[in-house]
């Protein structure tokens, strides 16, 4: 029923890399949204809302004294329709597999390239609203996705993390 | 890979769809007479694919939903009456494109999903149905739960800036369940909750609008609630629920008799 949820939970997953928090995360986010609501001056509603899952984080950072939890991806974390109805079994499987090949190789991606490739490969965002999420000028997201491709890229090539 | 360096930005804006027309067109361009750049465009335009068809986004777990919808519930409940009736109506408009206030509250409990595609609540008597059907998600029904009328009307001292009365009705075949606060017509309101049989009642307290309000005596929307209201003692009284009309107007006659006698 709330918009964007997954959006927000994926976010948050890849920037904790850590599936417990990220539900915390996510959860403070609504809630500050909720409470801040008057201070929504319309716009685009998911870049708000993802501006507040980031700002929940970096609070979530400076509490655990900027310690990075050990990424890890556990058989709770399903993706999203994972199972297509077309799927055989075996193909279930494989996409399955390659879903968990693929987080592991973003989340092996050093900050701030894994979050600019996060908001872009899976948040589908523009440029300008990842400019403006991450307060950065355009030309350094653009710079920052060629390096975090190029990484991923190498990373699976290399049999992944 | 020999790819140019100077079009490496360039590169990345075309796969993203970025560039305007005049940029994509010689990007385009330099394409055709560039391998190295094109095999690089091919291996972007992949990863992009196999990141969207494996659907490595993770989503959000079906409990964290029914958890954050129930604390949202909750923060709603207690914000402060006149700020909160503002707020949630533009709030609920983000939140779901205009369905009702019971929609969104009511999504943890499916079986309430009738009332998801409901106008939003366009009178007093439409929003109490929802706060009632609201307040049967488990865990709001009641915030302080016992059959002593003596600890409900207290427990009201503080909350509201009014006294109302509690009757006991059990000998009468309502049975008091206790109380709760609740948001109606722009205010924080008590809300007695009684029982009847495997039934509940809510009976919304407010204290009497300036205008001689024309009460509702029963509504029909949405089927299967019924709504009846009465004036008594400077005080409107909206008493809503899922038994039978003829059940909630001996409530009201047995209530009325207690409340001022």
């Amino acid at each position: 029923m709330l918009p964007h949820m997954d959006a927000a939970y994926a976010y948050a997953r890849f920037l904790s890399r850590d599936s417990v928090a990220a539900e915390d995360l996510v959860q403070d986010a609504y809630l500050r949204a909720f409470r801040g609501f008057a201070g929504y001056r319309g716009g685009d509603a998911k870049a708000w809302l993802l501006a507040i899952v980031r700002t929940c984080f970096l609070d979530w950072t400076r509490r655990r004294g900027g310690h990075a939890a050990e990424p890890a991806w556990d058989d709770e974390d399903r993706a999203s329709a994972v199972a297509d109805c077309a799927d055989t079994p075996e193909e279930a499987l494989i996409r399955a597999a390659d879903a968990n090949a693929l987080r592991r190789a973003v989340d092996g991606l050093p900050e701030p390239f894994r979050e600019t490739l996060v908001l872009r490969e899976l948040e589908e965002m523009s440029y300008r609203e990842i400019g403006d999420l991450m307060k950065v000028p355009l030309g350094t997201i653009m710079s920052r996705l060629s390096r975090a491709r190029r990484m991923l890229t190498a990373s699976l090539a290399g049999g992944g993390v | 890979m020999a790819a140019c360096a100077d079009k490496e930005a360039m590169l990345q804006a075309l796969v993203d769809g970025e560039l305007d027309a005049a940029n994509a067109l010689a990007m385009e361009e330099h394409l055709s007479a560039c391998p190295a750049c094109a095999a690089e465009r091919r291996a972007w335009t992949a990863l992009h694919e196999r990141l969207g068809a494996a659907e490595v986004a993770p989503a959000a777990p079906a409990a964290l939903r029914l958890r954050i919808e129930e604390a949202l519930a909750r923060e709603a409940a207690v914000l402060p009456a006149r700020q909160s009736g503002r707020r949630a109506r533009r709030w609920r408009a983000w939140a779901i494109g205009g369905w009702s206030a019971a929609g969104m509250m009511a999504a943890a409990a499916a079986t309430f999903f009738i009332l998801f595609l409901q106008p939003p609540p366009s009178d007093l008597g439409d929003q109490l149905i929802a706060d009632h059907v609201r307040s049967l998600i488990p865990g709001h029904l009641i915030d302080v739960a016992t059959s002593d009328r003596h600890v409900v009307k207290p427990w009201f001292n503080g909350r509201i800036d009014f006294s109302p009365p509690v009757p006991e009705l059990a000998d009468r075949g309502f049975p008091l369940a206790g109380g709760r606060l609740d948001v109606a017509a722009g205010r924080v309101v008590p809300v007695l909750v009684y029982r009847r049989r495997l039934h509940v009642i809510s009976l919304f307290i407010l204290p009497a609008a300036a205008k001689a309000g024309e009460g509702r005596t029963s509504a029909a929307s949405p089927p299967g609630y019924s709504i009846v209201h009465w004036r008594q003692g400077g005080l409107d009284y909206w008493a809503v629920s899922d038994v039978g009309k003829a059940d909630l107007d001996q409530f009201r006659t047995e209530f009325t008799a207690r409340a001022s006698g």
